[in-house]
């Protein structure tokens, strides 16, 4: 997003964090940058703490040692005004989208501006159906209830209700699972065309290889509560790691790594 | 973290009547002034005019639909606008929602139906709580059939569910019963000490708490606390699972929902409410003796003696065999309602209350039914 001043390059530096879970280490002096306007993707095995260090990016869970800033603010000294102006400031697609049953698509891309902005409901009802839009879904799909929406659909609606409030930052977990191919394609170029057009930097939690190596600019594997391997995923696939490896061999790390190989 | 950056709000003015200025943020949270600006101009006469979007110092793609909003709506009064000075990457935002905006976007609003006729209303509801009625009925013939089958094949039973529910829905449920059926027998012999010491026949307050309590207020309070403590939980246990698609996954795997999930929750309260109502019994009588003390002088001893040969053996039975009656009532209601759950989040809370209301209104049915048959019977 354009901005007055110019920003500081990294949007999020977590330091030296550490996460346990009674006697279970999740995070061991975990060090990580995101910088600005890049698309970051973390991976790792189940259980590697991924899913952890989102939460405790979007402030959803605390570190137990460590500090994490995002956007130039130390998550750990907030008081609740400013925690309130840090999440406008970023937009979050959970991975089951977390709609609300309740409401119409529309109504729930339009939450976030209603509750925090000054416009008409005329006009938020406007820029809703055109958030969903930018995400490509149809202008029926806003009257639908999340319910009635197929899990594409709703992984759409969810984004876009993440796009509400123009946020600087976008946090994506999983933005891929449970698609079929097409879909997953889509929210591919769609992920891109967002960064391009808005300038976002987005953080993602995925699994998905196709999309690691068409979207991601930079991939951090996690393993053993640290990061094993940070690079882009031509660098990462000359490592050497047994965190990392599973991402290339077996047929389907082949596969997508041919792709790709074909395509560039 | 800093305040937003002090940038003006966005603001469209008319230098000259071909003129227009753009300025300010045109973000989300810059253009709540814009509609009524844009409402305002007045562009008369002409078919040329010029904006200047230099001012313009940020923008979001709420702010570039406004944008195009507003070249739009001039398009459509004829008017042609030059557009100068707008940055090179707002005018990059700017085509992009101009390709979304060219075609129609109005969103597709839901076709509201329309409004319905007082007798419309009428019909519907009847229709529906007709056919709430059939469906609940199926219910329970359903439940039947599946216990009919359970009791042919005892091993089928789930028997640690039951005793499961037997433990979270009547012993845990002791404290609460215990307390309000004392309370209740407190009130009970303390609003007719007052009549009973003007007559000077203080000794039949151990018939009037004895009587009420056993046959009536015992069994009814006791299935009205279940049916908001236990029937409720079901409701809201079951309706989250059918949310959750839990329900379609049981039935998937071959295993009946009705065995695994209603079954042992109506035999764990068909056991335990005439237990607690037996309790409800003691506490209750237990209250009124002590009120009795309090305020008639009637002591333990005298009461307990007048008690024995007050109530018959038959008040008591009478209570106590409501007491599955309403057990079944209120665990098929509960259950009931769980499986009609379908949507998210907000249908678990309107069957849940609907669970809670039915089963205490067909408990209060049901007991005066009873109440009915027993004077029929001389009971």
């Amino acid at each position: 997003m354009p901005q007055a001043a110019t920003p500081p390059d990294t949007v999020i530096e977590v330091q030296q964090v550490s996460t346990r879970f009674g006697g279970h280490v999740v995070h061991a002096e975990l060090d990580l940058e995101v910088r600005r306007a890049e698309i970051f993707a973390l991976i790792g095995g189940s259980g590697s703490g991924k899913s952890t260090l989102l939460r405790e990016m979007v402030l959803l869970q605390q570190p137990t040692a460590g500090h994490i800033r995002v956007l130039g603010v130390d998550l750990k000294k907030l008081d609740d005004a400013q925690t309130r102006a840090l999440r406008q400031r970023w937009g979050v697609m959970f991975q089951h989208g977390g709609l609300f049953s309740a409401l119409t698509v529309l109504d729930n891309v339009g939450l976030p501006l209603r509750e925090h902005t000054d416009l008409s409901d005329t006009l938020i009802d406007e820029i809703a159906a055109w958030k969903l839009a930018l995400t490509g879904l149809a202008p029926e799909a806003g009257a639908q209830f999340p319910a009635e929406l197929s899990g594409g659909m709703l992984k759409r609606a969810s984004l876009a209700r993440a796009l509400a409030l123009e946020p600087e930052l976008l946090f994506l977990d999983e933005p891929t699972a449970g698609l079929d191919p097409d879909s997953a394609a889509g929210i591919d170029t769609l992920v891109r065309k967002l960064r391009d057009l808005l300038g976002l930097s987005i953080v993602m939690v995925t699994h998905d290889l196709d999309l690691l190596w068409q979207v991601a600019d930079r991939v951090a594997v996690l393993g053993d509560g640290r990061v094993q391997g940070l690079g882009t995923m031509p660098e990462l696939s000359h490592m050497d790691h047994a965190s990392i490896r599973p991402f290339f061999d077996g047929p389907r790390g082949r596969a997508a790594y041919a792709q790709a190989q074909h395509e560039h | 973290m800093k305040p937003p950056r002090p940038v003006a709000p966005a603001a469209v003015t008319q230098t000259s009547p071909q003129d227009l200025v753009l300025s300010g943020a045109w973000t989300v949270r810059g253009i709540g002034e814009l509609g009524r600006q844009m409402a305002a101009l007045r562009l008369a006469n002409t078919t040329q005019a010029g904006a200047d979007a230099t001012g313009i110092e940020a923008m979001d793609t709420a702010g570039a639909h406004m944008l195009q909003k507003l070249l739009l709506g001039l398009r459509a009064q004829s008017v042609q606008v030059r557009l100068q000075g707008l940055r090179p990457e707002f005018a990059k935002l700017q085509e992009t929602v101009a390709q979304h905006l060219a075609e129609p976007a109005r969103p597709a609003q839901a076709t509201a139906p329309p409004p319905q006729t007082a007798l419309e209303t009428l019909g519907r509801t009847a229709q529906a709580a007709l056919e709430q009625a059939v469906a609940q009925l199926a219910f329970v013939g359903e439940s039947a059939h599946a216990f009919c089958i359970g009791v042919a094949h005892p091993a089928r039973l789930r028997w640690r569910p039951v005793l499961y529910n037997i433990r979270t829905a009547g012993v845990d449920a002791l404290p609460i019963v215990g307390l309000l059926a004392f309370l209740l027998g407190i009130v009970v012999a303390y609003q007719s000490a007052e009549q009973l010491r003007r007559y000077g026949a203080n000794i039949f307050v151990a018939d009037l708490v004895g009587v009420s309590m056993l046959r009536e207020f015992a069994p009814l309070i006791t299935a009205i606390i279940i049916a908001g403590r236990s029937g409720s939980a079901y409701a809201a246990q079951i309706g989250t699972m059918a949310v959750t698609e839990e329900i379609d996954a049981l039935r998937t795997i071959g295993i009946a929902p009705l065995e695994l999930l209603v079954l042992p929750k109506v035999m764990a309260l068909v056991v335990a409410l005439p237990l607690l109502t037996v309790y409800a019994d003691i506490c209750g009588v237990m209250g009124g003796m002590v009120m009795a003390r309090a305020q008639l002088d009637v002591t333990f001893a005298e009461f307990l003696d007048r008690f024995v040969k007050a109530v018959s053996t038959t008040s008591y039975l009478v209570g106590i065999g409501k007491a599955p009656v309403f057990a079944a009532i209120v665990a098929t209601v509960g259950c009931f309602q769980g499986f009609r759950t379908h949507g998210g989040a907000d249908s678990v809370g309107r069957q849940t209350t609907h669970s809670v209301v039915q089963s205490i209104f067909l408990v209060i049915v049901a007991d005066a039914l009873f109440s009915i048959a027993f004077s029929a019977l001389d009971l």
